[in-house]
């Protein structure tokens, strides 16, 4: 026993000498200290992790059967199903992770304005985490494509079209995205090669930028605290603890409660009633027929609502795009001193409730048919949508905060 | 060699100069994978004019052929159809007035070469989904409102068009559907990608 212990305090220190793996190890984990006071809603960020790397692994494999050719890519999607070994379940893992990325992180941009993660000295760290959503938004959209069904088909026709409202030279914009006059083949291919190379490269990137700028401000907590204000006198925040073995015990847990019910998912309902997996792609590619009802997948729907809502080309893409790219500005829209909802006064959390209620009803509401009720309704919601962000300086410039104590524990 | 000694006037001609004429070449290394993008040859050519024969077209009836990948479509409208037509208050461009949307032949009234037969490509000009023909009939099934006279009603995004493919104001197309350029050859028969020849 003493020799094989031995033998590996030999091994760690050949390495340490060559490669700086302990003191990685305890930069990262150990000596990384996190506040003592997280609760649930700081499971996301581990799950989003743990979605990528499922995402990862399952995507692998189903390369392996998938053709990206128009004539034979939603042929092959069944052969996954039918044919392949496992493949039904590769196919759902995948499927359902997409669906699965999308809810661990609007529950993770959630907890940060609910908490006020993305105030000084996190606006950095926001940054890089909302180009890790749009570069998910692409990677999502690039990934529809590829089974080529009836909305895989159109939605991509649709999204693409976007880019022909840009005044002047739009629709050349469009034939140079598409590299045909309509969504073919050759746009297949390319999305293909976006979809398994190109941005799961930014991501990785992205995710390690945003893990850097985690470590470099250290996390913000439900008090809105800052722990590194108050050190022992080892110079250790008296309100933190070690990461490890802590958080990633306490991870665990969570880990353990998402894989329980992202496996319900994936083996007792993997279409989520239309939701996951739309019945209109179960019906192959026809560019001569646009489906009765097409809507995008739900994590699009937001926005998507917000599109129908302009009768204006232009604007209502200008719209959709300023819905996504107004939460880069949060940081500097937000006024308040105080961080965490628990301290702050009544018109931000009115405003928060407000915008929560506007984003799930348009979220509805992009999924639904087009009636002239339904367009009001996204009208006013929109203007609701966009008045929790425009109207931000003023309601939280004199809100009635109550003032926050200067250690964790001591309400 | 000591600090006063370095020309710091030298260093900074230097390096501006490696800085642009790096970004220049960069910018020229670009060029073949921003027009790769761009349609092959092979997705050029395929855009050869494409014949189609209306014998069978049933007046009421839309037939869908394909051009450019693009579904094109034709309608033998029938005398009521026609009549509807001629109710232009709501519409965005009843005039055609926008060059681009139409060849110079198919400036008038329908639209069309033959005032019953209508040539269109059947995208919408809002974001390209395709939309659903729905005569004066079945405008309750699509709520659309007891005065639908038939035309099309684009399922995506809920623009209307009437029987010549004109856009109506107020929804999200910009402008009118397009009509590709079209000849007769003859009574039957409609080559759909070439232009009519001034002097026919």
């Amino acid at each position: 026993m003493n020799a094989v212990v031995k033998g590996l305090t030999g091994l760690r220190d050949w390495i340490d000498q060559r490669f700086p793996l302990t003191e990685f190890w305890e930069s990262q984990l150990t000596g990384y200290y996190a506040p003592k006071n997280f609760n649930f809603w700081y499971f996301f960020g581990v799950l989003s992790l743990l979605v990528f790397v499922i995402q990862i692994v399952s995507g692998i494999w189903l390369v392996m059967s998938y053709k990206p050719d128009a004539e034979r890519a939603f042929a092959s999607v069944e052969y996954i199903m039918r044919d392949v070994e496992w493949g039904w379940l590769l196919r759902y893992l995948h499927s359902t992770g997409a669906s699965a990325f999308f809810i661990v992180i609007y529950l993770h941009m959630f907890r940060a304005l609910m908490y006020g993660s993305y105030k000084k000295p996190r606006e950095l760290l926001w940054i890089f985490g909302m180009f890790v959503y749009l570069a998910l938004m692409a990677e999502a959209f690039f990934g529809y494509l590829l089974p080529w069904g009836q909305m895989s088909y159109w939605g991509a026709q649709v999204i693409i079209s976007l880019f022909g409202a840009v005044p002047f030279v739009g629709e050349q914009l469009a034939e140079w995205i598409r590299g045909d006059y309509v969504v073919s083949d050759v746009t297949l291919n390319r999305f293909f090669a976006f979809h398994v190379i190109a941005l799961p490269l930014v991501l990785c990137g992205l995710v390690v930028l945003h893990l850097v700028a985690l470590r470099q401000t250290g996390s913000n907590n439900p008090e809105g605290i800052e722990i590194k204000a108050s050190k022992g006198p080892d110079g250790k925040p008296l309100d933190g603890i070690p990461f490890h073995p802590y958080y990633t015990v306490k991870d665990l847990v969570g880990v353990i409660l998402f894989l329980m019910a992202f496996s319900a998912v994936v083996f007792y309902a993997p279409e989520l009633g239309g939701r996951f997996l739309e019945y209109n792609n179960f019906v192959p590619a026809n560019p001569m027929v646009t489906p009765a009802h097409i809507e995008p997948v739900w994590y699009f729907t937001p926005f998507y609502a917000i599109l129908r809502a302009v009768p204006n080309k232009l604007f209502g893409v200008i719209l959709m795009g300023a819905a996504v790219v107004l939460f880069f500005f949060l940081p500097w829209l937000d006024r308040s001193k105080v961080k965490s909802i628990r301290y702050r006064g009544v018109r931000y959390r009115f405003a928060l409730t407000v915008f929560v209620i506007s984003f799930l009803v348009l979220g509805f509401l992009g999924m639904q048919p087009v009636t002239t009720v339904y367009t009001w309704m996204a009208r006013v919601f929109s203007v609701i949508y966009f008045a929790f962000f425009l109207l931000m300086p003023l309601y939280t410039s004199n809100d009635n905060d109550r003032p926050v104590p200067a250690r964790i524990g001591t309400r | 060699m000591s600090e006063q000694d370095v020309e710091k006037s030298r260093r900074r001609f230097l390096l501006g100069s490696v800085a642009v004429l790096g970004g220049v070449g960069a910018g020229f290394a670009a060029i073949p994978f921003v027009s790769s993008f761009q349609p092959s040859a092979r997705a050029r050519a395929v855009g050869a004019p494409v014949e189609i024969d209306i014998s069978k077209l049933e007046p009421g009836q839309r037939v869908i052929h394909q051009w450019r990948g693009q579904p094109v479509w034709v309608v033998r409208r029938t005398t009521t159809m026609m009549e509807a037509l001629e109710r232009t208050d709501a519409l965005a461009d009843p005039e055609s007035q926008q060059v681009d949307q139409q060849p110079t032949y198919a400036v008038n009234a329908s639209r069309s070469i033959k005032p019953e037969i209508l040539v269109m490509i059947g995208l919408c000009t809002h974001l390209g989904c395709s939309p659903t023909f729905v005569p004066a009939e079945s405008g309750a099934e699509f709520q659309l409102g007891s005065d639908w006279a038939g035309g099309f009603f684009c399922p995506c995004h809920g623009s209307r068009f009437d029987l010549a493919g004109r856009v109506f104001a107020g929804y999200p197309a910009p402008s009118n559907m397009r009509v590709p350029p079209h000849r007769y050859l003859s009574e039957t028969r409609i080559l759909i990608g070439e232009d009519q020849r001034s002097d026919a």
